[in-house]
């Protein structure tokens, strides 16, 4: 039944064709002495969506808060191993934390607008890393709410609260202040799992819109939302990356029993 | 109406206390419905049960309107033993600034102006401190420090106000007299206005050193409110913000801040309203003055250090003691409207 | 869509100056609020520096077994003590019960209504209310009509510092317990007041013990109030219809005093009370976090 999901053009796409953006070896991940991770590997590929599928708490979010180094926010969690992003290390120690988190924006769960205007919710994030003119932050803003569809919709108060819009709306606006950045790569952390279904359709249409642009990893629980949106699918299980393929071939012919008995919802 | 779960406190009520249908909580708290078993099977122990509940529910409905009674008591005594005073000298009472024993003339003006001006400057001093104390126990401080660090804060303000009083006297008078106000007189000497504000003889006492142990006092009050509501903030916030790349200060001043500014000030105002009635330290180093000083260092009175202090001169039924507890009403009054404000604030934010 | 296309790189030489620049400014901000935190526990030590140095000296059986006598001839803080503990011992009892039923009214019967929103915030405010207007209060009911100062004005003005105590406490603490409790209790046929008392009581014992503790600690070095109602009293008397000597108010008296010993006595005294009252409060604490 899933296999029908699966939109015919992502069985064109395989692995080789795209260089990885970010390549996870080895990597370990501890909260105090519980290890989370076990010896993930992984490769993002470049402006590629990346999916990454399993039961609660089998280590798919906490992966993704590696990315951005997160964890670094929390006393007892560290991670080991490597996560190369051009060249330099994410999880080395030196690196620049605020520089790293421009390069790679992320998106939670549940929608997050900050307590200010839509406008400002926007140039929130590009104020800290560029200078730029009135104008230029006007197109900015114009650009990046555009891109996450929202422009539309927003324009004419945009310095309006952004509590003030729907959860759909506000989810979309996060998407746009990730944007706005100009991060190299997002990270969605079930974006959806808060929304309506027509604000859950508007979300995957303009994942698959950004795309082009960025490189895309997406924490999903819906296999048809796996299927639509994904290029490559990665599925865990217990701290373990269980197997990696394409979107295609994960929901058509899953190579581990394991991996088979989840996308078939015998067990979640 | 019929009301199946009304017995339970909190399937009649949302998540923020509002009842989703008024009609079970009217049964909740007066029809014990639920708590009896069916009637026909044993009728004698419902009406027991019955009788149970409604006494209990009797005494402690009856212990809240005491609450209620309570506050009206203190303010009706405070105002009718305050009447003659208030009688006399009008609506001026507030204003003037007269305070002659011996001519029976009485005005609140000189400690109104004393009480809020020692107030605001000790807010002045405590509210920076007291934010920087909650920024580093909620976001810097390692986590092994936190608590200890707060709880040192927090004994802060279970001190008793005399030791503050005493510690005030023995060692922060002292300090201000030999080297801190020296020094001030000798920088501000030649510059018109300052001059003024810092003039006088070096004594030691006198309303800034008041408004200095104000503000420590205050200051455990104020940083633990604003840790509190810092740490309201869902970290899901937070780390949206970090997430684009910003420092930890970036995240306090553009999120953490905006997200809680109402219980905020509500903090501030609740250490307004500790500062405005404190008594014993206050009395200890004010220089107890009934009359304006110019000078910030210069002597004055609170309405709670002159109530302290001439009370053991007031006989009863003398104008002079009738002065007193009209300035307890006003002091009363004000720190109602302060503590009501910051009692606003202060309230959950709503869901949303 | 868009009027601009994404640029594969911003400037970086910029991006790197404002870097540098809010990193100075990140750490600057955590200088001072170390520094905020420093100067807040600096004082905190000295407060309790002053009243070893200065109070420790002093400290003698003779401060125990004496009561307080004329400058000179060597006195103790017995009926200081004493008084104390009767004044505080009157306040808890009559103040813990009143704010237990006010606290439980306000969990278990007044979930939304008016009178409830009302008690909870007068409550609120007396909490914050400058306690020698209480003490005021006091004297002109109890005091000034029944004709002197006593040792149970004292008690009730220290009554009425308890209550909105221990209402706070046993109203969070009665908020805490799970519903699936009372909702077993209320399953098993026990009426309303029954699944209370013995079913939410027990189980918010050591929140409302922490209640009770923190009250005792706050009145326990009260002072304004007591002016006006028990007064003090230098002579030994146990009578409640007397002035009663407590220890905050002798401290009051002798700290002021041009007497040296009556002086060394009242930081004796100080240190008696500072100290009692932090290990209260630090007690109340460790009750709490037994709770787990």
């Amino acid at each position: 039944m899933t296999a029908t999901m699966v939109a015919p053009t992502l069985q064109t796409r395989n692995q080789a064709a795209a260089p990885a953006k970010i390549a996870i070896r080895n990597l370990d991940f501890f909260y105090g002495d519980n290890r989370a991770l076990k010896a993930i590997d992984l490769d993002f590929a470049d402006r590629q969506v990346t999916g990454l599928i399993g039961p609660s708490g089998c280590g798919k979010s906490t992966l993704l808060r590696c990315l951005n180094r997160m964890y670094d926010l929390y006393p007892g969690q560290r991670a080991t191993g490597e996560a190369m992003m051009d060249g330099q290390n994410i999880l080395a120690p030196d690196i620049d934390l605020n520089d790293l988190r421009s390069r790679i924006g992320m998106v939670f769960q549940k929608p997050t607008p900050f307590p200010m205007s839509i406008r400002d919710n926007i140039t929130f994030g590009v104020k800290l890393h560029e200078r730029l003119s009135k104008a230029a932050m006007d197109e900015r803003v114009e650009w990046s709410l555009g891109r996450a569809a929202l422009w539309d919709e927003v324009k004419d108060r945009l310095d309006a609260p952004a509590g003030g819009l729907s959860g759909g709306q506000q989810q979309r606006l996060c998407i746009a202040r990730s944007i706005a950045v100009r991060p190299d790569v997002i990270l969605f952390d079930e974006p959806t799992s808060a929304l309506d279904p027509i604000s859950t359709l508007k979300v995957e249409e303009l994942i698959d819109e950004l795309k082009g642009d960025f490189t895309i990893a997406i924490i999903t629980h819906n296999m048809q939302q796996a299927a639509r949106c994904a290029d490559r699918v990665a599925f865990f299980y217990l701290g373990e990356m269980v197997e990696v393929g394409t979107a295609a071939q994960m929901f058509t012919a899953p190579r581990q029993q394991r991996t088979q008995e989840y996308i078939t919802g015998r067990f979640s | 109406m019929r009301c199946a779960q009304s017995g339970a406190p909190k399937s009649s009520t949302d998540v923020a206390g509002v009842p989703l249908n008024p009609d079970c909580t009217n049964l909740d708290r007066t029809v014990p419905d639920i708590a009896a078993p069916a009637p026909t099977a044993r009728p004698a122990r419902r009406s027991r049960a019955v009788s149970g509940d409604t006494i209990y529910a009797a005494a402690t409905t009856t212990a809240g309107v005491f609450v209620l009674l309570l506050l009206g008591a203190i303010i009706a005594s405070l105002f009718i033993g305050g009447w003659p005073a208030l009688r006399a000298f009008g609506p001026g009472f507030i204003f003037d600034t007269e305070w002659d024993p011996v001519q029976e003339v009485f005005g609140a003006g000189v400690s109104i102006y004393g009480t809020l001006l020692t107030s605001i400057m000790a807010l002045v001093l405590a509210v920076p401190l007291a934010f920087g104390i909650a920024f580093y126990l909620t976001e810097l401080a390692p986590a092994w420090l936190r608590r200890p660090v707060g709880t040192a804060i927090e004994l802060l303000a279970a001190v008793p106000s005399i030791i503050f009083g005493m510690w005030g006297f023995y060692v922060i008078v002292p300090l201000m007299a030999q080297t801190i106000q020296p020094a001030v007189i000798d920088t501000f000497v030649d510059i018109p206005l300052l001059e003024d504000f810092f003039a006088g003889p070096p004594f030691g006492t006198g309303l800034f050193t008041a408004a200095l142990i104000l503000a420590v006092m205050v200051l455990p009050f104020i940083a633990a409110t604003m840790r509190d509501v810092f740490l309201t903030v869902p970290a899901v916030f937070k780390e949206s913000a970090y997430g684009v790349g910003a420092t930890t200060w970036e995240v306090m001043r553009s999120i953490v801040v905006p997200y809680t500014r109402a219980a905020v000030v509500g903090g501030i105002m609740l250490g307004l309203g500790r500062a405005l009635g404190e008594t014993m330290a206050v009395t200890f180093v004010i220089g107890n003055t009934n009359r304006i000083a110019t000078s910030l260092f210069g002597p004055g009175n609170t309405i709670a250090s002159i109530v302290a202090l001439e009370f053991p001169e007031s006989p009863a039924g003398s104008l002079k003691l009738a002065s007193l507890l009209a300035l307890g009403f006003v002091l009363f009054v004000i720190s109602f409207i302060v503590l009501a404000i910051s009692r606003i604030l202060l309230r959950p934010r709503a869901k949303g | 869509m868009g009027t601009t296309t994404l640029s594969p790189a911003r400037n970086a030489t910029v991006a790197a100056a404002l870097g540098r620049r809010r990193k100075r400014i990140d750490r600057l901000t955590r200088i001072l609020c170390i520094a905020a935190t420093v100067i807040g526990l600096a004082m905190l030590a000295s407060i309790l520096a002053t009243l070893l140095m200065r109070g420790l000296g002093g400290l003698s059986l003779d401060v125990f077994t004496r009561i307080t006598l004329p400058p000179g001839s060597s006195g103790g803080l017995l009926n200081a003590i004493v008084g104390s503990l009767i004044q505080t011992a009157i306040g808890t009892a009559i103040g813990t019960p009143v704010g237990l039923l006010v606290g439980t009214y306000l969990s278990e019967y007044a979930r939304g209504s008016q009178l409830g929103t009302a008690v909870r915030f007068v409550s609120d405010v007396l909490l914050s209310a400058p306690s020698i207007l209480i003490g005021l209060f006091v004297y002109t009911v109890l005091v000034d009509p029944f004709g002197g100062f006593s040792g149970i004005a004292g008690g009730v003005a220290l009554a009425v510092i308890v209550i909105p105590i221990v209402v706070r406490t046993t109203e969070d603490m009665l908020q805490l317990i799970p519903v699936a409790l009372r909702e077993a209790a209320v399953a098993l046929g026990a009426p309303k007041w029954r699944s209370i008392v013995f079913v939410c009581y027990p189980a918010a014992r050591e929140g409302i013990v922490t209640g009770m503790l923190l009250a005792v600690a706050r009145i326990a070095g009260e002072t304004a109030p007591l002016l006006f109602t028990s007064l003090g009293n230098l002579n030994w008397s146990l009578s409640l219809t007397q002035p009663m000597a407590s220890l905050p108010v002798t401290i009051y008296q002798y700290a002021g005093s041009a007497f040296d010993d009556w002086v060394a006595l009242a930081w004796v005294g100080a240190l008696l009370i500072t100290f009692g009252v932090l290990a209260v409060n630090i007690l109340a604490r460790l009750v709490l976090r037994r709770r787990g």
